[in-house]
């Protein structure tokens, strides 16, 4: 799965739990830039990202999460091992 | 909303709660408001947001208090916010991960004993203090622990953990067994763990990291089962089931196949499979759940294959059959009018999803499970908790036979010439009484599930009822009907709220299986005469529009009261109790003796 595709798909998700169809994620991006990216929604995007790509991530692997390009490259290399 | 019945995709109702929630609400649905407080000993923000859209799912808008974290216990003993709050419903989370001392290999048998004995301590000190407040407790089990330590006999041996949670779990029933007549109800965590798979459910990083004592995608099956026992408290069950027959109850189609021809009984597996579902929808009847039949077939064929030898359902137990060729909404229709029974109580299973979208389309709020294959029927139909059951009322073991006998009298109706005469001859008696203990659970059912002869359409739990029971403030009666055809049960209850030489009346209502039997006069008079004997002289009554009780807009008029103020959805009006002249010549009434 490219980078392009993995992108849409966690786009998908953050529409969803943000309720905002017209957000656009970039690799900047972080909790900071997201009015309601609480612990809540973080744990939404995490559960909803695990499901939709078939993986589990481990507890240091989503802590040390900065923004968007680490979820980016972290499912990149789960799922393209 | 379809997102939100069983078999449910838990990973899009918690990507998607929050349009799921907006649309919920835009529905314009009538809701009832009722104050859920969630006392968890672990994180429980996203259960509340989950078992949100499912309350509002059933029409019930809950109002949150929600604990802070893992402070269940304190809350409860101590919490002047909580007792403030007054929750019509406490929800206790806890799960394996408050048990807050295990025993050790070390241990006696008495000692682990006095553990069990602390541990349940801890938890009957609060269910008590919650129960004298009239709050209703819904408490989890708990759930196996994660590992075993002792292997497989971590169950069995006395130092296991498994073993000191399944005993902490019948000291729990235990309890609620003597105490489901005050309002507590176990959520059956254990249950749903091993549905979901314990390995999955015990999900180590949710809890390490969020302190969420289960896994995230667990959460809408958690929700959705308290849920359910809400909703039954509240008297929103389904009532009746709809069944279709061919491909539904046996394999096959009766009336190319033959009676032959169908599959069912030992014969092959699907037959099994079929008898076997039979058998799973027969039991409902003991749950006061009526049965009726709607399938497209010539009536003789229908009727055919009800006989079959391995038939376990018989044509005696179906409240109503129609097998004819006219679209199935018309004929559940039809059904519901027959029964009295208002049609968004039914709970369609066919095994046509065509069948299905007609009748969903046409009939708002009736339930029409994708039942699946013939393997999956009782699966669907079980986990979807249409008829969860938090009490057993007498009337609901009867309910089907007492349907039945008003079928029996809608025939006997149609052979007199004057309505009087037929009244005459149904020879009933009434016992109209203040209300007694036994019955404080059907008077609670009656409040929650009357919608049409209901005046003001109030709500009671079942510990309002008692506390109104005990208040000598109130005028209360219930009253019980008999025919020469059988018992209909308790069918009326009046609340009246004194005030000097005036009397409220905060609940009137009727269930419509006696509509038209002079019922309400024989209530209005006994009512008459419990204001005499207390010196009240005036009677108000209030009428507050509802969805579905419209049938008694104008009722007061028609008993003689007179209108002092109207707005667009209610209406007041006084009656002198010194103009009173009895209304009912028909019903023998008792129980106003002294």
């Amino acid at each position: 799965m490219d980078r392009e595709v993995i992108r849409n798909k966690l786009n998908e998700i953050f529409c969803h739990v943000f309720d905002d169809d017209s957000l656009v994620i970039t690799d900047e991006m972080c909790a900071d830039d997201i009015e309601d990216w609480d612990s809540l929604a973080q744990i939404d995007i995490v559960t909803s990202s695990q499901a939709a790509f078939h993986v589990k991530f481990s507890i240091s692997e989503i802590t040390t999460l900065k923004n968007i390009g680490d979820m980016l490259d972290l499912i990149d290399r789960r799922i393209n091992l | 909303m379809n997102c939100l019945i069983y078999p449910f995709d838990g990973e899009y109702i918690l990507q998607k709660k929050k349009s799921i929630k907006r649309e919920l609400l835009a529905f314009g649905k009538l809701m009832i408001d009722k104050k859920v407080a969630i006392l968890g000993g672990s994180t429980t923000a996203e259960i509340k947001n989950i078992l949100e859209l499912f309350l509002l799912s059933y029409g019930i808008r809950p109002i949150f208090y929600e604990s802070e974290y893992a402070m269940y216990w304190q809350d409860a003993m101590f919490g002047r916010e909580l007792e403030e709050f007054g929750a019509d419903i406490v929800y206790i989370h806890t799960t394996s991960r408050n048990i807050s001392v295990y025993p050790s290999l070390q241990d006696s048998k008495e000692k682990v004993d006095k553990l069990l004995d602390s541990q349940m301590n801890h938890f009957v000190q609060i269910w008590d203090k919650l129960l004298q407040r009239g709050c209703t407790i819904i408490q989890n089990n708990f759930e196996r622990p994660a590992y075993r330590l002792l292997g497989n006999k971590d169950v069995s041996d006395y130092h296991g953990r498994s073993n000191f949670v399944t005993c902490l779990n019948q000291r729990f029933y235990a309890y609620a067994q003597a105490a489901s007549s005050k309002g507590f109800y176990i959520n059956d965590i254990d249950y749903l763990s091993a549905s979901f798979g314990l390995e999955k459910w015990a999900d180590i990083s949710a809890w390490h990291m969020y302190k969420y004592a289960l896994n995230m995608l667990a959460i809408p099956e958690l929700a959705f089962n308290v849920a359910n026992i809400i909703k039954s408290v509240y008297g929103y069950n389904k009532k009746a089931i709809v069944l279709d027959l061919d491909n539904t109850i046996w394999g096959g189609t009766i009336g190319d196949d033959g009676i032959d021809g169908i599959e069912l009984g030992q014969d092959s597996p699907a037959g099994q499979a079929y008898s076997e579902f039979q058998e799973y929808v027969k039991a409902h009847m003991d749950l006061g759940v009526l049965l009726t039949v709607c399938s497209k077939n010539d009536e003789e064929n229908a009727m055919a294959g009800l006989r079959h030898p391995d038939s376990r359902l018989t044509p005696d137990d179906f409240s109503v059959i129609k097998a004819n060729w006219e679209n199935k909404d018309r004929n559940v229709q039809a059904i519901a009018q027959e029964l009295h029974v208002s049609a968004d109580s039914f709970v369609f299973i066919d095994d046509n999803p065509a069948e299905r979208a007609i009748v969903t389309g046409q009939i708002p709020g009736i339930a029409a499970p994708d039942i699946g294959e013939v393997d999956d029927y009782v699966r669907r139909i079980d986990r979807s908790g249409f008829f969860e059951v938090t009490a057993v009322t007498q009337d609901d073991m009867t309910r089907g036979q007492m349907y039945r006998e008003n079928a029996m009298r809608s025939h006997a109706e149609r052979s007199f010439d004057h309505y009087e005469d037929y009244l005459a001859s149904l020879q009933m008696k009434a016992v109209i009484r203040d209300f007694e203990s036994i019955y404080l659970p059907r008077i609670a059912q009656l409040t929650n599930k009357t919608n049409q002869f209901n005046l003001t359409t109030k709500r009671y739990s079942e510990g309002d009822i008692a506390t109104i029971a005990a208040d000598g403030n109130y005028i209360r009666l219930y009253g019980r009907l008999q025919d020469r055809f059988g018992d209909n049960g308790i069918v009326s209850v009046m609340i009246g709220h004194k005030d000097g030489g005036s009397l409220h009346i905060e609940l009137w209502l009727m269930s419509c299986r006696v509509l038209k039997r002079d019922m309400e006069y024989a209530m209005f008079d006994r009512l008459v005469e419990e204001c005499r004997k207390e010196t009240i002289n005036k009677i108000i009554g209030y009428y507050y529009q509802s969805a579905k009780n419209s049938m008694v807009r104008e009722f007061y008029r028609d008993l003689g009261f007179e209108k002092t103020k109207e707005k667009s959805d209610s209406t007041v009006w006084e009656y002198k109790v010194a103009a009173h002249k009895e209304r009912n010549r028909i019903i023998m009434v008792t129980g106003n003796e002294e």
